[in-house]
């Protein structure tokens, strides 16, 4: 490990002693916030990937019958019915801290919530768009936890990558280097302090020679 | 908490988008690659909160998409078409967890849960 460019200095010791005492503490935070967030993500991610099958699953199955609505249904019948929907799809954004990381908090307003769905007579439709759409409404709270959890493990999942390459970039360079150059400095030093002193008991040694 | 009251929408092939009309959603239906860009641009630039999105869409738009996925709003959520799923979604939960843990666990959770 290379070590990095300083003057081998008392001055530079103590500073980078300091700095080393901050890395190691760094270092244990954020090892210790990666895997609390780790902990967290895979419970989320575990229900994000369950809950992603079963609306995927139920969605199609919607979506097939609304297909067949619009097979039995003319285009322009299909567009007037569907035109003025009976209810406003409003959800209300609250924002989250989960080991600082904000994430989305969604909670569907009441209005979204009514029993009527349908938009139109009964005369003029089809029994399919009425199913289709009453299967959707019933999905509609699973759609946005779903929205939630994922936008969730999105963001977590960047944080932890951001912080494990954070906490390797720590221990495999800053504090090996830190440890290396203070190893460094303080061997010059000592090798400083052995060259006067051998310096000093020579130069005695002369003048003692001379008042003989 | 300062709480915000959004919108949601959908973007996608009209035969898919339609029916979340009904549900009081805005509806954009797109059909080619700029359509589709445009109309997410948008309603993000509106401050929509959730933008559903059709995997066959958000297949089209991969920048913009990886793009908004980084911010908090607004949550870019693929669904099925009515084609049924071609794991569009699946793969992005997968590639998550590949990102966070570095191994993709979930994936012989499931071997063994089929």
């Amino acid at each position: 490990m290379a070590i990095l460019r300083v003057n081998p200095t008392r001055m530079e010791l103590s500073r980078l002693k300091k700095r080393l005492a901050v890395a190691v503490r760094g270092h244990k935070l954020m090892k210790d916030k990666r895997d609390e967030m780790m902990r967290r993500f895979i419970i989320l991610v575990r229900e994000n990937a369950a809950l992603r099958q079963k609306v995927e699953k139920e969605l199609t199955a919607a979506l097939s019958e609304f297909a067949l609505a619009r097979g039995v249904m003319s285009p322009e019948m299909m567009e007037q019915a569907l035109m003025y929907p009976a209810r406003k799809a409003e959800i209300d954004v609250e924002r989250r801290n989960i080991m600082s990381v904000h994430v989305p908090k969604f909670t569907i307003g009441e209005e979204s919530l009514k029993e009527a769905v349908l938009s139109y007579g009964l005369v003029q439709t089809s029994p399919q768009l009425d199913g289709a759409i009453a299967g959707l409404a019933k999905l509609l709270p699973d759609l946005i936890r779903l929205a939630e959890i994922e936008k969730t493990c999105d963001l977590l999942a960047n944080e932890i990558e951001k912080t494990r390459r954070r906490v390797n970039a720590l221990e495999h360079v800053m504090i090996p280097q830190l440890k290396e150059t203070i190893k460094f400095i303080t061997m010059k030093l000592d090798e400083n302090e052995r060259a006067n002193l051998t310096r000093l008991m020579k130069v005695k040694e002369m003048i003692a020679e001379r008042n003989v | 908490m300062r709480v915000m009251r959004t919108k949601m929408a959908a973007v996608g092939e009209k035969d898919v988008v339609l029916a979340f009309k009904a549900l009081g959603l805005t509806v954009i239906p797109t059909q080619t690659e700029a359509e589709v860009s445009a109309a997410v641009r948008k309603l993000a630039m509106e401050k929509y909160a959730v933008i559903f999105i059709t995997e066959d869409a958000a297949a089209a738009i991969p920048e913009q998409i990886s793009r908004y996925r980084e911010e908090m709003l607004p949550a870019i959520i693929p669904i099925p078409g009515s084609r049924g799923s071609n794991n569009y979604g699946m793969s992005r939960i997968h590639a998550n967890v590949e990102k966070a843990v570095g191994v993709d666990i979930l994936l012989t959770k499931e071997g063994n849960a089929e």
